[in-house]
């Protein structure tokens, strides 16, 4: 879709996720057994053929550039458009700009070069399949300035309190957005926007100081703009703590979520060669996600593994998270645990967590 | 531009003995260990083995493995000045016709291959199943000054009958190579991997393809003729797995060799890993009621049932109930529930219905499932057995 041109703000986006945003950001967060959280956003994007696609980042983006690459596994090595990841590496001295408004004014030539006329702006917390193209149709036949995408969540979870949430009328119309909590019109940080329409915004919010365009543009500016909403239904995802992560990985072993997610379009995420998993004589795996490359000798139970884990004889996980090219040694014990990569277990070692609040183990460490 | 080596991939073969896993697509194409095709061995073999020029020959339906291959990315053979090209025959000027033989594939490729004048030719095929660092072979060819080293591996002197075996001297020169002996002389099998100078095989290409009674092949007339010309060939002996998989039987083999508790081909290797194409699944669901015992499962798989010494390839579903024992299930197969499957390769794409049973428990025969048709035509019978 030549249209559409794709922005993933990273800005916005603390680091909450404890041990696992150490060294990372969140968007490079790993989940789901082989994915990190910025390909669920980036396949959406690809999946609707969009093929301009800028990245936005501050703060921990080693691993993400790492992962990402020059954008081979989402086809987006081109040789017009493609993958730009753009760290803050400006160093303009009349440049006034402040807050995530920097990225858009230090990076003028990415808006300009681009040939889509529309932007889908998103953020990466939110996992969705929301299919972008539905979005762009909406918005174009609506006429609106910008249509924001929301969930309209079944039931409110502790993950939910930190979303913006917004008042929709019979006309799809944005009414509201706030932060009540009793409130289930979850913003999904998702919108679509002529782009010079939001170059024009953000040229305004630069002149009068402000610092946050969704705040400062959007939010503020209800009452002068058209905001429409797009109602999305499908699989959603808010992880933005440590036990939001937990609880959304753990969710995925449910069927129904797990075919919701990975249904339809492809998701996509860098490729390893990795052999497919050997599970041994003495395996008992059960109720568990478990990507390739892994060596199970041991139990498995309502557990996700990422690629090439080792897991040894008499060896029982149970309720836990394990990254890639964990080791557990033989006879250890672990339930409600995260492990991050690399994680090496000394045999016969308990660690446990607790359902609502996980232990989590720091990458690359040995115990 | 100059190169050490340029190996030509023979993958032209249709391999009749595979029966229905050939039938639309070449032997180098078929599937292997629960996510490779046979060609990632030899491809994967020469990248690590710093071989960034390959031609690989086709010739039998060879959509499949030309879309495959593709640019050669996935093995790292997208190369400035040289990578992986695929090379079908081509009309001439003197007419047209099918490559007739191995030897009769190369010489028709001279032209490709001289414009990287190189001092050496690698000489693979697409049936075999081993990982080889061909730089060692080229060492030993090197230290010999040798015209033509072919790798051989040691075989018993039953299984000797059935390969091209090679008669050697106390210092590895051959002085004869007989196909299939009757009464072998020795145990040394060719294992189909030659490695010439390049201006020594030129010239016999060129000679035995002015010969009216050449068969055009490497080994019943290029390695003869070289030997009756007084060349210097030597055996060069590999250690390690190889196997040909040019049957169902073999290749079911060469799959189980897989499920070992030591296997001999170790694949998840780090230093010598195997390149393929990949699928871009998710990660497998193991369901509550699973039972898995010494199987491989690829990614995208989703298991309810019990499945016992197998290979899964990515993206097969496993039913409520069903039981696969002793099996290879080929990409994408749909397993329904209560399915028995002993003994078995499924091919790509299959619906297998609820109740339906393949195979026996005592049957040494295995079985193999290629279409709907097929299966239907087997299941009769099993559901008999096993719908209640």
């Amino acid at each position: 879709m030549k249209e559409l041109i794709g922005v993933i703000n990273l800005d916005d986006e603390l680091d909450q996720l404890n041990e696992l945003t150490y060294f990372r950001c969140g968007a490079a967060v790993p989940f789901a057994g082989r994915y990190r959280l910025i390909d669920f956003i980036l396949s959406n994007m690809t999946n609707a053929g969009i093929v301009d696609i800028a990245l936005f980042v501050r703060r921990k983006y080693r691993s993400l550039m790492d992962h990402l690459g020059e954008g081979k596994s989402w086809d987006l090595d081109r040789n017009h458009g493609g993958l730009f990841i753009l760290p803050p590496d400006w160093n303009d001295p009349t440049d006034t700009s402040l807050g995530d408004l920097q990225h858009v004014h230090n990076n003028m030539d990415f808006f300009h070069r681009s040939s889509g006329s529309h932007m889908v702006h998103s953020g990466s917390r939110h996992i969705s399949k929301v299919d972008l193209r539905e979005v762009y149709k909406q918005h174009i036949s609506s006429g609106n300035d910008v249509t924001l995408v929301y969930k309209k969540v079944e039931e409110l979870r502790p993950e939910h309190e930190a979303c913006l949430r917004i008042d929709v009328d019979e006309q799809g119309q944005v009414t509201d957005i706030h932060k009540e909590l009793d409130h289930s019109n979850i913003y999904i940080e998702m919108f679509i926007i002529d782009k010079y329409k939001y170059l024009e915004l953000v040229k305004d919010c630069i002149a009068h100081g402000k610092n946050q365009f969704f705040r400062d543009a959007i939010q503020e500016n209800r009452d002068r703009l058209k905001i429409g909403a797009y109602a999305y239904d499908g699989y959603h995802a808010v992880i933005n703590s440590v036990e939001s992560y937990f609880a959304n990985s753990m969710d995925l072993l449910n069927r129904e979520n797990y075919t919701e997610l990975f249904r339809d379009q492809p998701i996509s995420t860098k490729i390893k060669y990795e052999v497919p998993t050997r599970y041994t004589e003495n395996a008992e795996v059960k109720n568990s996600l478990v990507a390739n490359g892994c060596t199970i000798a041991g139990q498995v139970e309502n557990s996700i593994l990422f690629r090439g884990v080792q897991i040894g004889k008499g060896a029982r996980i149970s309720n836990s998270i394990l990254m890639q090219k964990c080791v557990i040694e033989d006879n250890a014990v672990i339930e409600n645990v995260i492990m991050d990569k690399d994680v090496h277990l000394s045999r016969g070692v308990t660690l446990m967590g607790d359902t609502r609040k996980p232990f989590v183990i720091a990458k690359s460490s040995q115990i | 531009m100059k190169k050490e080596v340029v190996a030509m991939l023979l993958a032209g073969g249709q391999g009749k003995r595979l029966k229905g896993l050939t039938k639309s697509l070449a032997k180098p194409a078929v599937y292997f260990g629960g996510t490779y095709r046979i060609i990632d061995f030899p491809l994967s073999n020469c990248t690590h083995s710093g071989i960034d020029t390959v031609g690989v020959l086709t010739q039998y339906e060879p959509l499949v493995l030309h879309s495959y291959i593709g640019v050669g990315s996935d093995w790292d053979l997208d190369r400035r000045g040289g990578g992986v090209f695929v090379l079908p025959p081509h009309e001439r000027e003197n007419g047209s016709s099918w490559y007739q033989g191995t030897a009769d594939a190369i010489y028709r490729n001279l032209n490709f291959i001289e414009q990287f004048n190189p001092e050496h030719v690698l000489v693979l095929s697409g049936d075999h199943i081993y990982k080889m660092d061909y730089n060692e072979m080229l060492r030993f060819h090197k230290e010999k000054d040798a015209d033509c080293t072919i790798s051989v591996i040691d075989v018993t002197v039953e299984e000797a009958t059935r390969f091209g075996i090679l008669n050697t001297n106390d210092d590895l020169s051959i002085y004869e190579f007989e196909e299939k002996p009757k009464q072998p002389k020795s145990t040394l099998a060719s294992m189909g991997i030659y490695l010439f100078k390049w201006d020594v095989l030129r010239r016999h290409l060129i000679e035995d393809e002015n010969k009216a009674s050449s068969s055009f092949d490497f080994g019943k007339d290029i390695i003869p003729l070289m030997l009756e010309n007084s060349m210097k060939l030597y055996a060069y002996p590999f250690k390690g797995y190889w196997k040909d998989v040019g049957t169902i039987q073999s290749l079911w083999e060469a799959n189980m060799d897989l499920l070992c508790d030591e296997p001999k081909l170790k694949l998840n290797d780090p230093s010598w890993r195997i390149y393929t194409r990949s699928p871009n699944q998710p990660a497998e669901f193991i369901a509550p009621g699973a039972k898995l015992n010494n199987c491989m499962i690829n990614e995208g798989c989703v298991v309810h049932g019990e499945v016992i010494h197998s290979i899964l390839f990515y993206g097969v579903e496993v039913g409520e109930g069903s039981v696969i024992k002793d099996s290879i299930i080929h990409p994408k197969v749909k397993i329904g529930r209560n399915v028995r499957i002993n003994k078995a390769i499924i091919n790509e794409n299959i619906v297998i219905e609820d109740g339906t049973v393949i195979g026996s428990d005592s049957g040494d025969e295995i079985v193999l499932v290629n279409s709907e048709e097929d299966y239907a035509a087997r299941s009769g019978r099993g559901r008999e057995v096993t719908n209640p």
